[in-house]
């Protein structure tokens, strides 16, 4: 994917870069049915256990995230600027809208760890630190169990996405990328915005609920 | 379905080398090696392996079950022995078996290109399925798992005593391996097709890899999802599946049935591909109704995900729903059932040539017929709460699965044998064990329908003893199949020094895979071909064949004779 | 793959600004009382986030091609999973266990 050249089975560059593009694309609809199903084990027990659910989803923080939610939209907008920048052969604007996003990306994983260490402090840690408050019974902790595993694997996407794309800042800065080379970009953008619309489903998931009185 | 898109250089200098076995002879050339011919042949030593590593689970566990109080396996160890086998035999030989080989090796070959997609994820993708061979290993070595290859909640998470967490996570990478793989032969199908490989030219074969791949793609997340889950149940004890914390254990059995049924259709899709492939070759005519085969395969993809709750009945779902899943088991019977009427009028007035490879097909057309079968039986609603986990269930499968997919490898394997190694396996031994197969499996398997008739419980390590005698005649079959799968492994091996040399179409076929040497060159074709013809171009009046590149070919002569002495 | 004119910033720009004022949105409703509007509103609100994201910054906009077909099918397999396991659930007694 990151080799420059052009390998035996395809007969031109673009070719190429387009069958990078519908690989990833192939991805995304395997990563699709991945949290799918984990968003589909949540639909079951939300609806099964709506008040229960309401009484956990209160105990989320809402502003961490939405200040994550703000913060990978951002990164979106600055993973495509810089695969727009790389078509115009804008050597620099390239490099530093690459370490923009990495540096979003850090930003994303520094308050997800922050909001997890006050998660921690709340006692919402399901068996090892879970504390019943009164009214709260076992389905909560399922909403709690749905959450770590919800935003890690999100996390351990989003950390893959910042390695690789923080690989593409360097290669650019050696001036590896050029209008007519452009191919790792759209595809690592491709899976950087996914991961991106990943949050926006688990956002909806985890912290709106139970605010409303 | 858009016209082909590949415009590949007519030229390519770099590929003067005479045989990609030939080439290079370092282990280092092949563990990093790009090329999918040779990676197919990693895979395939991989799972020969893992075929008898489960097949020696299945010997144990037919010889303990001679006796009706059998004294050979304590019961917890025939627990972790039928498990063993089923994880086995499921993620590590059927789901891989005809995709990663025959299908690694022929999908470009069969579609004109030098090579897949994406050559580096097709490596990475068997050293995925090695690391997983090893966990698996591991988890066998240090004890095993009694969970039943399903896993069943809330067993798995809280009573069984096996290490299931290892199983899982062998399970889980391995599907890694699986969605790579995929992906590849999808990506590859759409876009590197010769010049003129137009969807409607696409051999069957090709046509069931890409069914088959997109069954992969699209159910195999949803079992890492799952597994996932109960291994995290299993480590920390949330209550995310088990009913004694407020979850649900049929949720587990949707999200598991979800791939687990479709799965069922990653096994059998790909050896229907390859029998379509030996029946028109050896009946030297085209296939009877080649584009319903095309829908048809689709069809099984696409329906087969509407189905899981057949394995649901007596679990618990409602009745309702019970009732929906069992109508669409009926309606996935009917594509299935188009293939099996257009093999046969295939056959019709044919001058069929019985070589080994095509007596295996005949066998997966017989037995693949039974399976369906005995399916449908399955499939309706009352009959199945007397059948469910009996010994009809496990007979079922093993027709579908071992009568189906199994012959129709070996069937696969001795027809491109000699385009895959250059030689020829000698075509009488291929004979006498396609036959003694046909005969071992069905001793084998057809007497265990009538054991679950008779209400044998599957996974019972003991029985009543007036089962004996149906019990006795399955173990002894057992060890028919053992030396008929012992047989090749046999003359496979010496054919590969001592067999006679191949030329590059001793079958007279039509596909471009016999349009370059044997073995092929490192990237497959001298010159690109280009496609003119759709396949199975066979003349039934004379046995003259038009490849798809447009040349026209008496009929071999020594076809139907063995050693394919046809000079093409 | 040609060289410059570079693309116009501005779509992506005011994409970015819808899909604030979306989150913002989102975040005002979850604390109204719309009782069974809110997983609705949410969920609604999170698609068309997709929806502009895949759109926009993943460049499906345009001639429909290959990629809607893969960008679509995740989720249209999703539809599968929910809906018969729904016929399931919806017509199910004994769960969840009192």
């Amino acid at each position: 994917m990151f080799s420059g050249r052009l390998e035996a089975q395809y007969s031109d560059s673009r070719q190429q870069s387009e069958t990078a593009q519908l690989g990833m694309w192939v991805f995304i609809a395997t990563e699709v049915l991945f949290f799918g199903a984990l968003v589909f084990s949540y639909f079951i027990y939300r609806f099964t256990y709506p008040e229960q659910f309401a009484l956990a989803g209160h105990d989320s923080f809402i502003l961490l995230g939405s200040v994550n939610q703000a913060i990978l939209i951002t990164s979106s907008l600055t993973m495509v600027l810089a695969t727009r920048a790389a078509k115009a052969d804008q050597q620099r604007a390239l490099v530093l809208l690459l370490s923009a996003t990495v540096a979003l990306g850090l930003a994303f994983l520094g308050v997800k760890g922050y909001e997890y260490a006050k998660d921690v402090a709340a006692h919402s840690v399901p068996v090892i630190d879970y504390v019943f408050k009164p009214g709260y019974r076992r389905p909560t902790e399922i909403f709690w169990c749905f959450y770590f595993v919800a935003t890690g694997l999100h996390a351990l996407h989003l950390t893959i996405g910042i390695v690789l794309v923080a690989l593409l800042a360097v290669r650019a800065a050696q001036g590896a990328f050029s209008p007519s080379y452009d191919a790792p970009l759209e595809v690592v953008g491709l899976y950087w915005s996914f991961v991106d619309t990943v949050w926006f489903f688990l956002f909806a998931c985890i912290y709106p609920l139970g605010r409303a009185g | 379905m858009s016209a082909t898109t590949a415009g590949l250089p007519a030229r390519h200098p770099e590929s003067q080398s005479e045989s990609y076995l030939g080439d290079e002879h370092s282990l280092g050339s092949w563990l990093f090696t790009r090329d999918h011919k040779r990676i197919a042949i990693l895979f395939f030593a991989s799972i020969t392996f893992f075929f008898f590593i489960g097949g020696a689970a299945a010997a144990l566990i037919r010889l303990h079950l001679v006796n009706p109080y059998g004294t050979l396996l304590q019961p917890e160890v025939y627990n972790r022995m039928f498990t063993m086998h089923g994880i086995v035999m499921v993620w590590f030989f059927l789901i891989p078996s005809i995709p990663a080989t025959l299908g690694n090796f022929l999908i470009p070959l069969m579609i004109g290109a030098r090579d897949l997609a994406f050559p580096r994820l097709n490596l990475f993708s068997w050293y995925l399925f090695t690391l997983s061979g090893f966990i698996a290993l591991y988890f066998i070595f240090i004890g095993g798992d009694d969970t039943g290859w399903t896993f069943y909640e809330p067993y798995s998470s809280n009573f069984a005593n096996g290490h299931v967490i290892a199983a899982a996570v062998a399970v889980f990478i391995n599907g890694f391996s699986t969605i790579a793989t995929a992906l590849n032969f999808v990506v590859t199908t759409h876009k590197l097709r010769a010049p003129g490989m137009t969807w409607f030219r696409l051999p069957l074969f090709v046509w069931a890899i890409y069914a088959t791949s997109i069954v992969m793609l699209l159910a195999t997340p949803v079992l890492a999802m799952t597994l996932a889950l109960v291994g995290i149940e299993r480590l920390w004890g949330v209550g995310i599946f088990n009913p004694a914390l407020g979850g649900d254990p049929i949720l587990f059995q949707h999200m598991f049935w979800f791939y687990s049924h479709p799965a069922v259709y990653i096994m059998v899709l790909p050896a229907m591909g390859v029998v379509s492939e030996l029946v028109a070759c050896f009946a030297r005519r085209p296939v009877f109704g080649y584009r319903g085969m095309c829908y048809a395969l689709i069809s099984i993809a696409v329906i087969g995900f509407f189905v899981w709750g057949h394995h649901m009945f007596t679990a618990g779902i409602s009745l309702t729903s019970a009732v929906v899943f069992s109508l669409m088991s009926f309606i996935v019977a009917v594509p299935s059932a188009i293939k099996v009427f257009n093999w046969t009028a295939t056959l019709h007035n044919a001058r069929i040539s019985f070589d080994a490879p095509m007596l295996y097909a005949l066998g997966f057309v017989g037995l693949f017929t039974i399976g369906g079968l005995t399916g449908l039986v399955l499939a309706t609603l009352s009959a199945d709460i007397h059948l469910q986990d009996t010994y009809f269930v496990v007979a079922h499968f093993h027709f579908i699965m071992v009568g189906g997919t199994v012959s129709a490898y070996f069937g696969g394997l001795h027809y491109w044998w000699s385009k895959i190694t250059g030689r020829h396996y000698p075509e009488m031994w291929g004979r006498y064990a396609a036959i003694l197969m046909f005969v071992g499996f069905n001793l084998t398997f057809f007497p265990q329908f009538i054991l679950g008739y008779l209400g044998m419980p599957r996974r019972y390590y003991t029985y009543a003893p007036d089962l004996q005698t149906w019990n006795v005649l399955s173990s002894a079959g057992a060890s028919i199949l053992a030396a008929a799968y012992l047989l090749p492994l046999g003359y496979l091996t010496w054919s590969l020094f001592f067999g006679k040399r191949a030329r590059a179409n001793p079958w007279g076929a039509t596909g471009l895979e016999w349009r370059t040497s044997s073995p092929p060159p490192a990237h497959n074709f001298p010159h690109t071909p280009t496609v003119t013809e759709r396949p199975y171009r066979y003349d039934p009046r004379d046995g003259s064949f038009t490849t798809q590149d447009g040349a026209h070919f008496a009929e071999p002569a020594g076809l139907g004779l063995g050693l394919g002495a046809a000079d093409v | 793959m040609s060289a410059n004119p570079p693309e116009p910033i501005a779509p992506y720009v005011i994409g970015w600004a819808v899909l604030l004022l979306l989150l913002g949105l989102s975040v005002l409703a979850a604390y109204e009382p719309i009782g069974i509007f809110q997983p609705i509103v949410h969920f609604g609100i999170a698609f068309t986030q997709a929806a502009i994201v895949f759109l926009l910054f993943m460049k499906l906009r345009g001639r429909p091609s290959l990629k809607w077909v893969f960008a679509g099918a995740g989720f249209f397999w999703l539809l599968f999973l929910f809906g018969l396991s729904m016929v399931d659930y919806g017509t199910r007694s004994g769960f969840p266990l009192k």
